[in-house]
C-alpha cells in the first residue's frame, strides 16, 4: 500500500502538514471559518458607519489608527473594510469551505477511496490558500491600508497605485497577489477533485450513479479549471501595470490628482472583461456545491429520492456551461457595445431556466414525503425560499433595460447577498449540521441549531430585502455614508432598520459558534448513521 | 410548520413593501423614463407572481408532507411535468428578455437626432464639469496638458483655438425642457457614472473612451446627479445637479454665461 | 485483485497522472488563450500598432527559433517510444536532446530579447515604433512561454535523472511528453500572431 495510509506521526504531521483528505478539508472549514467570522465583524462595522457616520467608537481609533483618527472612520476605511469584506466572503468563505472544505471531507468517503489522487498535492493547494490569506489579511497592516477598490478591483483605479488613493499602493498589490495564489491553489484543487472523481470511484459506481453532491463538487471544479486559469493571468497583469509599467489596463493622459501619468494605450474595459470571464463563473462555484448538499439533505428528510435526478444533474452542468457565457451582464452600461448586451440578456435570463428545474425538483422532492424538521432540513428549506427570492431580482437585473437603473445600486447589494450572501451560506449551515456527526462523532445541538436558524432566516430577509427598496429609490452602492445627497436622506430610517437587523443577526451567529465549539468536545456521541441516509460516508 | 408560516408571512410582507410604493422611483422626468417604469411593473408583477407561487408552494408542503408517521410516496421523477416547466420557464424568461430589449434599444443604440443639444461631460476625481459648444455650435480644442481646475479649466480648453472661445464650462447641468440632447462621456482619470434618477438613466464614464448618451427631459425641475461607480474615497460626494428649464430660460441663461466669458477674455 | 487505488494506478483506461496532466493542460491552454485575446484587444484598439520586424534576419531567426523547438518534440516522441521499448539509457538520451533543445530555444530567445531591449530600444513601456503595449504584450506573452519552456527542461531533467534510476514508469515520461508538445503547440500560436503578423511591410 502507499504512504498515504501511513498512520500520521506527531502532531505537525497529522493537523498541520497532513496529506489526508479529512484533516485537510476541516483545515479548509476552519480557514473559513475563521474568514467568515472577519468579513461578519467588518460588515458589522460598515453598517454602524453608513448610520452613524460621525461616531466616535474607540475600538476602530484602536484597531485603524490611520483610518480612523480619533475612532472616527474615514470614507477610505469604509471602503476598505467593504473591499477586505466581500473578498473574504467571496473567496476565503465561499469558495473554501463548500467545495474545498466538505469536497476533499466528503469525495472520498462518498466514492469509497481512501484518499484523493494526488495527497501532496491536496496539501499544497490548502497551504497556498493559507498564504493567500496571510496575505490578503497583511494588507490591513502595510502603510496605507487595505485596498478600497472593491472586490471587482476595476482599473485604473487599481492600476495606478497610491495616487488614486490610499490603499492602492502595497495594499492593493498584497491584494492581486492574495488573488494569484488563492488561483493557484484553485486550480491545484480541482485538478486533484476532477482525477479523483474520475479515477477512484468504487468499481460499478459509474458517473451518473455519483450522489448530487458529487455532482456539485464535479461541475464546481470544472468551472474554476476554466475560471480561475483567467483570472490568474489578469491579475499578473494588472500587477505588472503597476510594477512593471506597462500599460494593459490605463490608457493614455491620464491626469490623477493633478499628475499626469506615463501609461498609454490601455483598455479598463478589457480588465472587466478578463475579471467577469471569471466573475460570473465564480459566483456558481460558490452555489453549486451547496445545491448538491442541498438535494441530498432535502431528500433524505423527505424520506424519498431526489426528484429527476438526471435533470438535476443535466441542471447543474447547463448552468456551469452557460455560467461562461453570460459575464457581459455586468458590465451592461460599462461603455461595451449595446449590441452585445442584449446577447448577454438573453443568455442570462436562459440560465433561470436550469435554475427553475432545480427549484422546482427540490419541491417535487418534498411533495408526497414525510419531511423531518431538523436543524439542517430547516437550512434547507431555508435555502430553497432565499434561492427563489435571491434568484428572482436577478431575473430583473438580467435585463439591460432594467439593470441601466438598478445598476451598482443596493438593489444588486440585495440580490447577491440574497443569493450569495445567504442562500449559499444556509447551504454551508446545512451541511454543517447535516455531516457533522461524521465529522466529529458528535450531534450539534437541535434546540440550539433551531434559535439559531429562525433569528437567522428572519434576520436576513431583513436586511437584504430592504436594500432592494433601497436600490429602487436609487441608492448608489460602495457609498461611506449618505449625507451628500438630498434623495439619499429619506432612506436613513431603513438603513437603520438594516443596520439594527445586521446586528442581531450577527449576534445569533454566537449561538452557532457555540454550538459548534462546544457540541465538537462535549456533545452527545452520533450513531452510526443518525439520519438514516443512503450516501456511501455514512456505512 | 413554523417555518411555513414564516415563509408565508414574509413572502407576503415583501410582496406588500414593493406594492405599496412607498420605497420607490421618483416621477420620471422624460418618456423613455415612464416607459422603463412601465416594464419594470410588468417584469415586477411576472415575476412576483413566480415568486409568491414558489414561496406558497413550498410552504404548502412543508405542512402538508410534514412527517405523520407515514410511509413516503417514492417517487423518481415525472418527465412530463419536467417538460412543461422547463419550456414555460424559458418562455417567461426569454420572453421577458425580448419584450425589454426594445427600451434597451431605444436608450443605447437608437442614435439622437442630428439637431441634438451636444454636452461634454467630463468626470474626475471627484467632480464633474459640462462644456456647451456656445453659438459657433463647435468645440474647441483641449489638450490634457492646458488643464487647470483651480483656473475653471478642467476640460483643458485650448485658448489658441478660436472655436473654444465661446465653450461654456460649467459645473452643473443645465438643458432645455423637450429638446433632444447628446451627452458625451469622458473621465480624466479612473472610471465613474452619470447617474440621473428622473431620466432613469445611469452610464459609465471611462477614461479613454466617449461615450454618447441621448437623453430627453420632458418636465423642469432639479434633479441630482449622482456619481454610481466606485472612484475613491470621494466617491460619495460626487454630486452635481441636472437643471432643466424652459426654452426661453435657457437662452437667458447661455446669454448671462457667454457675457461673463467676453468680460474674462 | 489489488485494490484499485493503490500507488496512484488507475483501473480505468487512462492513468490518473495523465488525467491530471491534461486537465492542467486544459487549463493553462485558456491561460494562454487568455493573453492572446487581451494581444487581439489591444492590437485591434491600438491604431499606431506596429509591425516592426524584418523579414531578415528578424522572421528568419524566429523561424529558426521554431525549428528548434519542434525539433524538440520529436526527440520527444522517440523518448517515449524508447521508454515504452523499455530502454532506459536510451530514453535518457533522447530526454537530454529534448533539453538541449529546449535550452537552445530559450538561448536564442534570449538572445532576441536582449537584442531587442539593447539594440531597438524596445522595453515593456516603450518602443520606437508605434503603440507602446507592443512591446508589453509581446514580452509578456512570449516570457510566458519561455517560462513554460523553462519550466518544462527543469521537469525533463526530473524525470530523466529518475528514469535513469529506475523509478519512473511508462506514465510519467509519457506525461512530461504530454507537457512538452503542448508547449509546443502554444508556439506554433505565438509565433504567426506575435511575429508573422508583425512582419515590416
Ligand atoms: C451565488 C451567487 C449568485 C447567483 C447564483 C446569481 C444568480 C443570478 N444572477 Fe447574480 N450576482 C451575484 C451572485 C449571484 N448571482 C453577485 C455576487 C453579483 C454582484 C457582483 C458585484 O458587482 O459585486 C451579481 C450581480 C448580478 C448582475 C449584475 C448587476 C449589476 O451589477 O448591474 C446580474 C445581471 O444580470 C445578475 C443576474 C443573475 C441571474 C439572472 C442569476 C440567475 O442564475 C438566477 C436564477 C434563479 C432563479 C430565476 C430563481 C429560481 C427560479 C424559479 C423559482 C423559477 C420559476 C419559474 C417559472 C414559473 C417559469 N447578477
Ligand atoms: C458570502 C458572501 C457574503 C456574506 C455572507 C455577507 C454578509 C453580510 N454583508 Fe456583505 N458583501 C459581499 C458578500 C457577503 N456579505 C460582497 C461580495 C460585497 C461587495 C463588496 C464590494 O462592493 O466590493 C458585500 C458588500 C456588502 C455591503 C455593501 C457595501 C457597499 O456597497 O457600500 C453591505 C452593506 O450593508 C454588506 C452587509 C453585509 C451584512 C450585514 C452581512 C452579514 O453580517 C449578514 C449576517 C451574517 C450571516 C448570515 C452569517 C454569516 C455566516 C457565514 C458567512 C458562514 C459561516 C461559515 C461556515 C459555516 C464555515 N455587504
Ligand atoms: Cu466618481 Cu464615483
Ligand atoms: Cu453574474
Amino acid at each position: 500500500m502507499s504512504q498515504v495510509h501511513a498512520p500520521p506521526q506527531g502532531f505537525l504531521r497529522r493537523w498541520i502538514f497532513s496529506t489526508d483528505h479529512k484533516v485537510i478539508g476541516l483545515q479548509y472549514y476552519f480557514l473559513a471559518l475563521f474568514s467568515a467570522i472577519i468579513g461578519m465583524v467588518l460588515s458589522a462595522a460598515m453598517r454602524f458607519h453608513l448610520v452613524y457616520p460621525d461616531a466616535k467608537v474607540r475600538l476602530f481609533g484602536w484597531l485603524w489608527p490611520d483610518g480612523a483618527p480619533g475612532g472616527q472612520m474615514t470614507p477610505e476605511l469604509y471602503l476598505s473594510l467593504m473591499t477586505m469584506h466581500g473578498t473574504l466572503m467571496v473567496f476565503f468563505v465561499l469558495t473554501a469551505a463548500p467545495q474545498s472544505g466538505f469536497g476533499n471531507y466528503f469525495i472520498p468517503l462518498q466514492i469509497s477511496a481512501p484518499d484523493m489522487v494526488f495527497p501532496r498535492l491536496n496539501m499544497l493547494s490548502f497551504w497556498v490558500t493559507f498564504l493567500a490569506l496571510v496575505t490578503l489579511l497583511a494588507a490591513f497592516f502595510v502603510p496605507g491600508g487595505a485596498p478600497l477598490g472593491g472586490w471587482t478591483a476595476y482599473p485604473p483605479l487599481s492600476a495606478i497605485g497610491e495616487v488614486a488613493g490610499p490603499g492602492q499602493g502595497l495594499g492593493m498589490d498584497l491584494w492581486i497577489l492574495s488573488i494569484a495564489l488563492f488561483s493557484i491553489a484553485s486550480l491545484m484543487g480541482s485538478i486533484n477533485f476532477l482525477t479523483t472523481l474520475a479515477d477512484l470511484r468504487a468499481p460499478g459506481l459509474g458517473l451518473f450513479d455519483l450522489p448530487l453532491t458529487c455532482w456539485g463538487w464535479l461541475v464546481t471544479a470544472l468551472i474554476s479549471l476554466f475560471a480561475f486559469a483567467v483570472l490568474l493571468p489578469a491579475g499578473i497583469l494588472l500587477l505588472l501595470d503597476r510594477n512593471i509599467g506597462t500599460s494593459f489596463f490605463v490608457p493614455s493622459n491620464l491626469l490623477v490628482n493633478d499628475r499626469l501619468l506615463d501609461h498609454k494605450g490601455g483598455s479598463p474595459l478589457l480588465f472587466q472583461h478578463l475579471f467577469w470571464f471569471f466573475g460570473h463563473p465564480e459566483v456558481y462555484i460558490a452555489i453549486l456545491p451547496g445545491m448538491g448538499v442541498i438535494s441530498t439533505v432535502l431528500s433524505t428528510f423527505a424520506r424519498k429520492p431526489v426528484f429527476g435526478r438526471m435533470a438535476m444533474i443535466y441542471a447543474l452542468l447547463a448552468i456551469g456551461f452557460l455560467g461562461f457565457l453570460v459575464w457581459g451582464h455586468h458590465m451592461f452600461i460599462s461603455g461595451m457595445s449595446p449590441y452585445s448586451s442584449i446577447a448577454f440578456s438573453l443568455i442570462t435570463l436562459a440560465v433561470g431556466v436550469p435554475s427553475a428545474i432545480k427549484t422546482f425538483n427540490w419541491i417535487g422532492t418534498l411533495w408526497g414525503g414525510q419531511l423531518r424538521f431538523t436543524t439542517a432540513m430547516l437550512f434547507a428549506l431555508g435555502f430553497v425560499s432565499l434561492f427563489v427570492s435571491g434568484g428572482i431580482t436577478g431575473i430583473f437585473l438580467g435585463q439591460p433595460a432594467i439593470d441601466l437603473y438598478m445598476h451598482d445600486t443596493y438593489f444588486v447589494v440585495g440580490h447577491f447577498h440574497l443569493i450569495m450572501g445567504v442562500a449559499a451560506v444556509f447551504a454551508l449551515f446545512a451541511a454543517t449540521f447535516y455531516w457533522f456527526p461524521k465529522m466529529f462523532g458528535r450531534m450539534l445541538s437541535e434546540p440550539l441549531g433551531k434559535a439559531h436558524f429562525y433569528i437567522t432566516f428572519l434576520g436576513v430577509y431583513a436586511i437584504f430585502v430592504p436594500m432592494h427598496l433601497a436600490g429602487i429609490v436609487g441608492n448608489p452602492r460602495r457609498y461611506p455614508d449618505f449625507k451628500e445627497f438630498e434623495f439619499l436622506a429619506s432612506l436613513m430610517p431603513m438603513h437603520k432598520f438594516i443596520t439594527h437587523a445586521a446586528f442581531t443577526t450577527a449576534a445569533a451567529q454566537l449561538i452557532f459558534l457555540f454550538n459548534l465549539f462546544y457540541s465538537m468536545r462535549r456533545g452527545v456521541p452520533a450513531p452510526q448513521n443518525p439520519w438514516e441516509a443512503s450516501t456511501r460516508e455514512w456505512n | 410548520m413554523i417555518l411555513a408560516v414564516l415563509v408565508w408571512l414574509l413572502s407576503i410582507a415583501i410582496v406588500v413593501a414593493f406594492a405599496i410604493r412607498r420605497w420607490w422611483f421618483p416621477p420620471p422626468a422624460s418618456a423613455v423614463g415612464a416607459e422603463f417604469d412601465s416594464y419594470f411593473g410588468i417584469t415586477a408583477i411576472l415575476t412576483g407572481v413566480i415568486f409568491l407561487s414558489a414561496q406558497v408552494a413550498l410552504g404548502w408542503v412543508i405542512v402538508r408532507y410534514r412527517d405523520k408517521g407515514g410511509a413516503a410516496v417514492q417517487s423518481h421523477g415525472n418527465d412530463r411535468l419536467e417538460w412543461i416547466w422547463t419550456t414555460a420557464a424559458a418562455i417567461l424568461f426569454i420572453g421577458l428578455g425580448l419584450i425589454t430589449a426594445g427600451l434597451w434599444a431605444k436608450v443605447h443604440i437608437e442614435p439622437a437626432p442630428a439637431n441634438a443639444m451636444r454636452v461634454e461631460v467630463l468626470a474626475k476625481q471627484f467632480a464633474w464639469s459640462f462644456r456647451y459648444a456656445g453659438p459657433d455650435g463647435r468645440f474647441g480644442r483641449t489638450s490634457i496638458r492646458m488643464v487647470n481646475d483651480a483656473n475653471g479649466n478642467p476640460f483643458g480648453l485650448d485658448d489658441t483655438d478660436p472655436a473654444g472661445r465661446d465653450d461654456i464650462v460649467t459645473s452643473t447641468l443645465r438643458v432645455p425642457v423637450n429638446v433632444p440632447v447628446q451627452l458625451t462621456l469622458q473621465s480624466r482619470d479612473v472610471i465613474h457614472n452619470f447617474f440621473v434618477r428622473e431620466l432613469r438613466m445611469k452610464q459609465d464614464a471611462v477614461p479613454g473612451m466617449r461615450i454618447p448618451l441621448p437623453f430627453l427631459a420632458n418636465r423642469t425641475g432639479e434633479f441630482e446627479i449622482a456619481c454610481s461607480e466606485l472612484c475613491g474615497l470621494g466617491h460619495h460626494q460626487m454630486r452635481s445637479k441636472l437643471t432643466v428649464i424652459t426654452a426661453e430660460a435657457f437662452a437667458d441663461w447661455q446669454k448671462q454665461m457667454l457675457e461673463q466669458l467676453r468680460q474674462q477674455q | 485483485m489489488s485494490p484499485a487505488w493503490s500507488g496512484g494506478q488507475s483501473p480505468f483506461a487512462i492513468g490518473s497522472k495523465k488525467l491530471g496532466m491534461w486537465l492542467f493542460l486544459a487549463s493553462d491552454s485558456l491561460t494562454f488563450a487568455t493573453m492572446l485575446a487581451v494581444y487581439t484587444f489591444v492590437r485591434y484598439g491600438s491604431p499606431d500598432w506596429p509591425a516592426p520586424f524584418a523579414f531578415s534576419p528578424s522572421i528568419l531567426f524566429s523561424t529558426g527559433m521554431t525549428l528548434v523547438l519542434l525539433s524538440s518534440s520529436l526527440t520527444m516522441v522517440h523518448a517515449v517510444q524508447a521508454m515504452h521499448a523499455g530502454d532506459r539509457a536510451r530514453t535518457v538520451r533522447w530526454i537530454l536532446a529534448t533539453m538541449l533543445g529546449g535550452a537552445l530555444f530559450v538561448g536564442l530567445h534570449l538572445t532576441e530579447w536582449i537584442h531587442l531591449i539593447r539594440d531597438e530600444r524596445m522595453t515593456p513601456w516603450s518602443n520606437p515604433w508605434g503603440a507602446p503595449l507592443f512591446g508589453a504584450a509581446f514580452f509578456g506573452i512570449t516570457g510566458l512561454h519561455m517560462l513554460h519552456v523553462t519550466a518544462g527542461v527543469v521537469y525533463l531533467g526530473i524525470v530523466a535523472a529518475g528514469v535513469r534510476r529506475g523509478r519512473f514508469s511508462d506514465e510519467d515520461v509519457e506525461v512530461s511528453g504530454l507537457y512538452w508538445h503542448f508547449v509546443d503547440l502554444v508556439w506554433m500560436f505565438v509565433f504567426p500572431l506575435i511575429y508573422l503578423m508583425s512582419v515590416k511591410p
